[in-house]
Formats: C-alpha cells, sequence, structure tokens
C-alpha cells in the first residue's frame, strides 16, 4: 500500500474510533456535559490534560522550532512544563475544592462581582479563540499534504468531526475521546522518534540519544556533531542561544503562567472526584506530557543533522523526494542564487518575505520565485512547522510511520480544539447566559444554549482555519501573554489573599490585559519595524511580555485593595473552605 | 490558642515554598542563569547546563507534583482536614 492509502486508513480508523467514543459518552446533563459528572480517575483526567494542552503547536511546530533555536527552544519546553508545577502547588486544588464549574465561576464568586465574572469571560473568549485558529491551521495543513484534499474540505472533516464528539458528549465525550487521542499522538510521536534515534546513534531511547555518539565513525556526539557543522556553515552554535539572558528569562516565566492560566487546562481539574485527586491529577498529566516534551529535543536535534545533511551541497536534480514534495506544498523553496544547480544552506533568509511562487519552474524543475533575492549565501526556504510532518521522510522511514505521524497530528490539534471549544461554549451559556444574562433558565435549556454555544464557536473557528488572519503565528504570543497577565493572578490572589477585594481585582485583570494586548499590539502589528531588543522595554520581546504584566497586575491589584473595603465575611469564608480538603463536594446540580 | 486551619495553611505554605524555590532553581537557575558556567561540564554527552535546560528541569518538574501530592496527603491527615475516608 502506498502512503496515502495507508494515510486513509490510520486517520479514518482514528476518526471512527473518537466518533464511536462520542456516541457511547453522550452527556445528558448540565453537569456531565461541563465536568463529565465530576468522577474522572486521576490518571484518565491526566492523559486527557495532556492531551487537551498538547496541541498542533507542541506536536507539530515545537520540535521545529526547537530544531532552528537551538537553545533557544527551551523557553518553550521549560515553560511549557513548568506551569504545571505551579497549576499543580497553586491553583488546581483550591479550585476542585471551590467545586463549581468554570474560571469566571471562581472569579466572580471570590470577588463578589458580575463584572469580575464577565471580565474573566472576555479574557476567555480572546485567550481561547486565538489558540484555536492555529489548531484549525494545524488541522488543514495535514490534510492538504498527507490527504491531497484541498485545505478548505480538510478543515470542514476536522469540523465536523469535533462537532460530533464535542457538542453531544460535551466534557464526557471529550474526556474520553482525549484519552483514545493522547494514545495515538504519544505513539505517533514516540515511534519516528525511536526509529531516527537508532538511524543516527543505535540509541532506542531518543531522551539518551540525544546525548550519544553519531553512528558515522566520527566519534563526536549528536550535540558536539550538530555545533561544529552548523559553525562550519556559518550558524552559530546549536547549544548556545541568541537571545539575551533576560528575554529567555521573561519567555519562560511568561509561557508558564500563562499556562497554568489557561481556562481549558484549569477545567479539566474539575472533573477528577476530589481534591487530593486534582493534586495527583496534575502530576500524571505532567508525566504523560513530559513523556513528549523530553523527546522534543532529541527529535529537533536529529532532524536538524539530518535536514544539513541531505540537503546541503546537494544537486537539485537528486534531492530527495520529500523536498520536491514539500515544495510543492509551497512550505519549502529553493533560489539558485548562484545559478550552479546545486542546494546551499547557511545562515539568514534566502529571500524577503514568505515565497511567492511565479507559476513557472526553473532549468532544473525547481518552482521559480518572484521574491527579490537577499545578499547572502542561503538557497533554502523552509518553513519550520513541518521538520516533525518531514522528520519520517527525510531519515527514509517506512510508509506507515509516515501515516502515524498524520494521525498523531490530527489527534493533537484536534483534542485542544475541542477541549477549548468545550470552554468557550461552557462560558457562553453559563457564566454568560444563567448567570448574567437569562438568570432561572432551567438546566435544559442551559444545556441547549451550550450547544448552540460549541456549535458557533466550531463555525466560527473553522473560519479562521480556512482563512487563517495573515498574523496567526504572532497571536499566538498574545494567548499565552493574555492568561498570563489577566486570569493566573486574579485566581492566585483570590486563593492566598484574603485581602484582595472586587475593586483591586477588576482594575488588576484590565490593567494587565491592556498593558499585554497594547505592548504586543505595538510591536507586532503597528511597528513591526521596531520589534528589536533596543527599543523593546527591559529588553523583553512582546513574547515575554506577559511576565511585566502579571507583575503589572499584581501590584495595582495589591495596592487598589488597600484603599477600599476588604472583601465580605461570606467571601472570607469562602476562602477559608476552599484552603481545606475536607468537605469535598462534587459539582452542585442546577 | 490558633486554630488548626491556621497551622495547617501554615505547613500547606511552607511545603510550597520549598518546592517552588526547587522548582526556581531547577529551571531558571541551572537551565537560564547559570547555564553558561555549567555548560562547561561534560554530563554524558551533554553540555550540563543544556542538559538541565532541555531535559532535566522537565524531570524535576514532574517529581515535584508528585512529591507535593503525597507529602500534603500527610499533612491533610495530620491535621484531620484529609478528603477521604479510607
Amino acid at each position: 500500500m502506498d502512503v496515502q492509502t495507508l494515510t486513509y486508513l490510520f486517520v479514518g480508523a482514528s476518526f471512527t474510533l473518537y466518533i464511536g467514543i462520542a456516541i457511547w459518552s453522550r452527556a445528558g446533563s448540565t453537569k456531565e456535559f461541563y465536568v463529565a459528572g465530576g468522577h474522572i480517575h486521576p490518571i484518565v483526567n491526566g492523559m486527557a490534560t495532556a492531551a487537551d494542552w498538547m496541541s498542533a503547536a507542541s506536536f507539530i511546530s515545537m520540535a521545529g522550532i526547537i530544531s532552528f533555536m537551538g537553545y533557544d527552544g527551551t523557553v518553550y519546553l521549560m515553560g511549557w512544563t513548568g506551569g504545571y508545577v505551579l497549576l499543580a502547588l497553586l491553583l488546581a486544588p483550591y479550585l476542585r475544592k471551590f467545586g463549581e464549574f468554570t474560571v469566571p465561576d471562581f472569579i466572580g464568586a471570590r470577588y463578589y462581582s458580575n463584572t469580575a465574572r464577565v471580565v474573566a469571560v472576555i479574557c476567555l473568549i480572546v485567550v481561547s479563540f486565538t489558540y484555536i485558529a492555529g489548531q484549525m491551521r494545524g488541522v488543514g495543513i495535514v490534510f492538504s499534504h498527507f490527504l491531497d484534499v484541498d485545505i478548505t474540505i480538510g478543515v470542514f472533516i476536522g469540523m465536523a468531526v469535533v462537532f460530533m464528539y464535542a457538542v453531544l458528549g460535551g466534557m464526557k465525550g471529550i474526556t474520553y475521546t482525549q484519552v483514545a487521542q493522547y494514545c495515538v499522538l504519544i505513539f505517533a510521536y514516540l515511534v519516528p522518534a525511536i526509529f531516527i534515534s537508532i538511524l543516527v546513534t543505535d540509541n532506542p531511547i531518543p531522551q539518551f540519544g540525544l546525548g550519544s555518539t553519531v553512528n558515522d565513525g566520527s566519534g563526536l556526539s549528536v550535540l558536539d556533531k550538530l555545533d561544529r557543522t552548523l559553525v562550519d556553515l556559518g550558524f552559530g552554535p546549536y547549544t548556545q542561544g541568541s537571545k539575551s539572558t533576560i528575554d529567555v528569562f521573561a519567555i519562560t516565566l511568561a509561557l508558564m503562567i500563562g499556562t497554568a492560566g489557561l481556562p481549558h487546562v484549569i477545567v479539566r481539574f474539575f472533573t477528577v472526584p476530589k481534591v487530593s485527586d486534582a493534586r495527583k491529577s496534575a502530576g500524571y498529566a505532567l508525566l504523560f506530557i513530559a513523556l513528549l516534551y523530553t523527546t522534543a529535543p532529541a527529535v529537533g536535534a536529529f532532524a536538524r543533522l539530518n535536514f544539513v545533511d541531505t540537503v546541503h551541497d546537494t544537486p537539485y536534480s537528486e534531492v530527495a523526494g520529500w523536498f520536491k514534495r514539500w515544495e510543492n506544498v509551497g512550505l519549502i523553496a529553493w533560489k539558485d542564487k548562484n545559478q550552479d544547480g546545486v542546494i546551499q544552506y547557511a545562515p539568514g533568509a534566502p529571500f524577503s518575505g514568505a515565497p511567492r511562487f511565479s507559476g513557472t519552474r526553473g532549468a532544473d524543475g525547481q518552482r521559480e520565485l518572484t521574491n527579490p533575492a537577499t545578499d547572502n549565501a542561503n538557497e533554502v526556504y523552509i518553513d519550520r512547522d513541518i521538520m516533525v510532518l518531514a522528520n519520517p521522510e527525510i531519515a527514509a522511514l517506512p510508509d506507515w510511520v509516515i501515516a502515524l505521524v498524520a494521525a498523531g497530528a490530527l489527534a493533537a490539534a484536534l483534542s485542544t480544539a475541542a477541549g477549548l471549544l468545550l470552554v468557550i461554549s461552557t462560558s457562553i451559556s453559563h457564566d454568560l447566559m444563567k448567570k448574567t444574562l437569562a438568570r432561572g433558565i432551567t438546566d435544559r435549556q442551559e444545556l441547549k444554549y451550550a450547544r448552540i454555544a460549541a456549535a458557533t464557536a466550531i463555525a466560527i473557528a473553522g473560519y479562521l482555519g480556512i482563512n487563517p488572519p495573515a498574523f496567526v503565528a504572532e497571536v499566538v504570543a498574545f494567548a499565552f501573554g493574555l492568561a498570563a497577565a489577566s486570569l493566573f493572578p486574579a485566581i492566585l490572589m483570590g486563593i492566598f489573599s484574603m485581602r484582595i477585594n472586587k475593586e483591586g481585582a477588576i482594575v488588576g485583570m484590565v490593567v494587565g490585559l491592556v498593558f499585554t494586548v497594547v505592548y504586543i499590539a505595538y510591536f507586532k502589528m503597528i511597528a513591526p519595524g521596531e520589534n528589536t531588543a533596543e527599543h523593546w522595554w527591559f529588553g523583553i520581546s512582546p513574547e515575554g511580555i506577559g511576565t511585566l504584566g502579571a507583575l503589572l497586575n499584581f501590584s495595582v491589584s495589591a495596592l487598589i485593595s488597600r484603599y477600599q473595603p476588604p472583601p465580605p465575611k461570606h467571601v472570607q469564608d469562602l476562602v477559608e473552605r476552599i484552603r481545606i480538603p475536607k468537605g469535598v463536594e462534587s459539582p452542585h446540580e442546577h | 490558642m490558633e486554630r488548626p486551619a491556621s497551622a495547617y495553611w501554615r505547613a500547606n505554605l511552607k511545603l510550597v515554598a520549598v518546592l517552588l524555590i526547587i522548582w526556581f532553581v531547577v529551571s531558571f537557575g541551572f537551565g537560564i542563569l547559570l547555564v553558561e558556567p555549567l555548560n562547561s561540564i561534560a554530563f554524558f554527552g551533554f553540555k550540563l547546563g543544556f542538559w538541565w535546560a532541555q531535559q532535566g528541569s522537565i524531570y524535576v518538574f514532574v517529581v515535584l507534583i508528585f512529591v507535593y501530592s503525597a507529602l500534603m496527603k500527610r499533612i491533610d491527615r495530620n491535621f484531620n482536614v484529609h478528603d477521604d475516608e479510607d
């Protein structure tokens, strides 16, 4: 069977499984729809959280980014895992004890204010939509390359599948499909990684392979060889970064607190029966995530090594088939600057901007470009997102591995999209309708609103996937920065301080949010030309600015709370109550 | 006389503080601030600083959460505020 047939087979089988689970686990009440009834086993929840969290960005993009950034890729590895320590130690157990359905629920109750609740809903919706656009684009890329269907049709298929299990099954359906998706995605990630690790180093464990000796007789370790190869080509060494220490620090911290403040991750901990389960479950979640996150740096390093080996100084007419296949999708391009028919790879962009193909073929059969060439020696344009997808092809692995990666990438994108859709629909039906605009609606009506909201959100997400705004890659920084600057401080202070009152919390959230949005928007959209270290405040890039936004939120909240009356007695009692695990109840029926 | 609830809360805060110090040292300390001096030490084919940044810190994060979960369970029982009967 060829790759395409195998891919159809793997993707088809996994989709059938997800839909089967959705039908089996249809939600009957709001409690099942919002928190899966509140009795998910901590290990099951850990697995679902891992799938929920690991998105197309983790599966498809991360190893590719590390591959090209080397040490600087650390910000993602530590930033996206270290946040779970904060989540487990500072937020999850207390929010579970609080025992409601949503993050705005907590903010609304702790700050005894519907304004606070609505501000939290706005933060949540902005964060979640930013994220979901990226997932749908990931689905589109996979479909268009592996299954040779139009991106639009690919996104429609993805929407239909998510619709099936998110709208029908709610949190209950999502939980069990996410468990299945975790198994698919981790298997699909580890199999090629193990193959490639054996190919490059003879060591089957990628985490150890990264530190092993390359089996080409050079006697060098993988990282030493990579350092030398790249320095020879004029790049900086792989194991040293080019970002400033303060920027690496700020980005890592922003990603960590952003991770801990992401609503779709937090709500997963509302589904376990007890406070102690929430703590344990966070440990399992990170364990399952770490399996992929410690493999990713190995995949990145092997991929870069293989990429340089197969591409640099190779005549275009002899280059491997994957190079031309990805060139046809437009994610690789080659501009033969010195007209020698040989591909040269060097630092710098080969031409300015994204590739614009003229529609004609050059002397060697390459797609010709209209972009003006830059004056460096580099002739290769490569979209970093394809490194994981192309990796099995670059390493010439069997066809079924390539098909498996396609199924894994879809599992990663769909599981995250579903989790995000759920928090969006929940915050609309529960926080906006039931608790604010249409009080007193029945459980049945609320469930209907939740399903309508989920369906609408899927339609919007699909639209964004088909017509991605030009700045999709840029706005990803928004999601973490915003969560870090708005939701995380408000929740943390709500648990650990008795004194923070509604005035402080609301102004803090708004200030943190607005500051972060303005900073990112200024450098990413209004004045992209000034997006360099000398213009940044304290040398912190827009990606890391959430750290300052969070600090601002903390200080403004503390300051204003000092001059305003303390929270009423019943709120102080609430804080006392959530600090103690005893007497935990499952989220109550309405 | 101090209420048991606030003694429990203090024990909790102390544990969290210790664990967060470790969290900070392995990630921001070893992985970022001290990465260059540590990189001069070889560690199973890695430079030590690079290993902490891309491998070691993540392993420690996982261990920290399980340690927290186990120790909190003990503290919960000592102060009789645990959430399960068995």
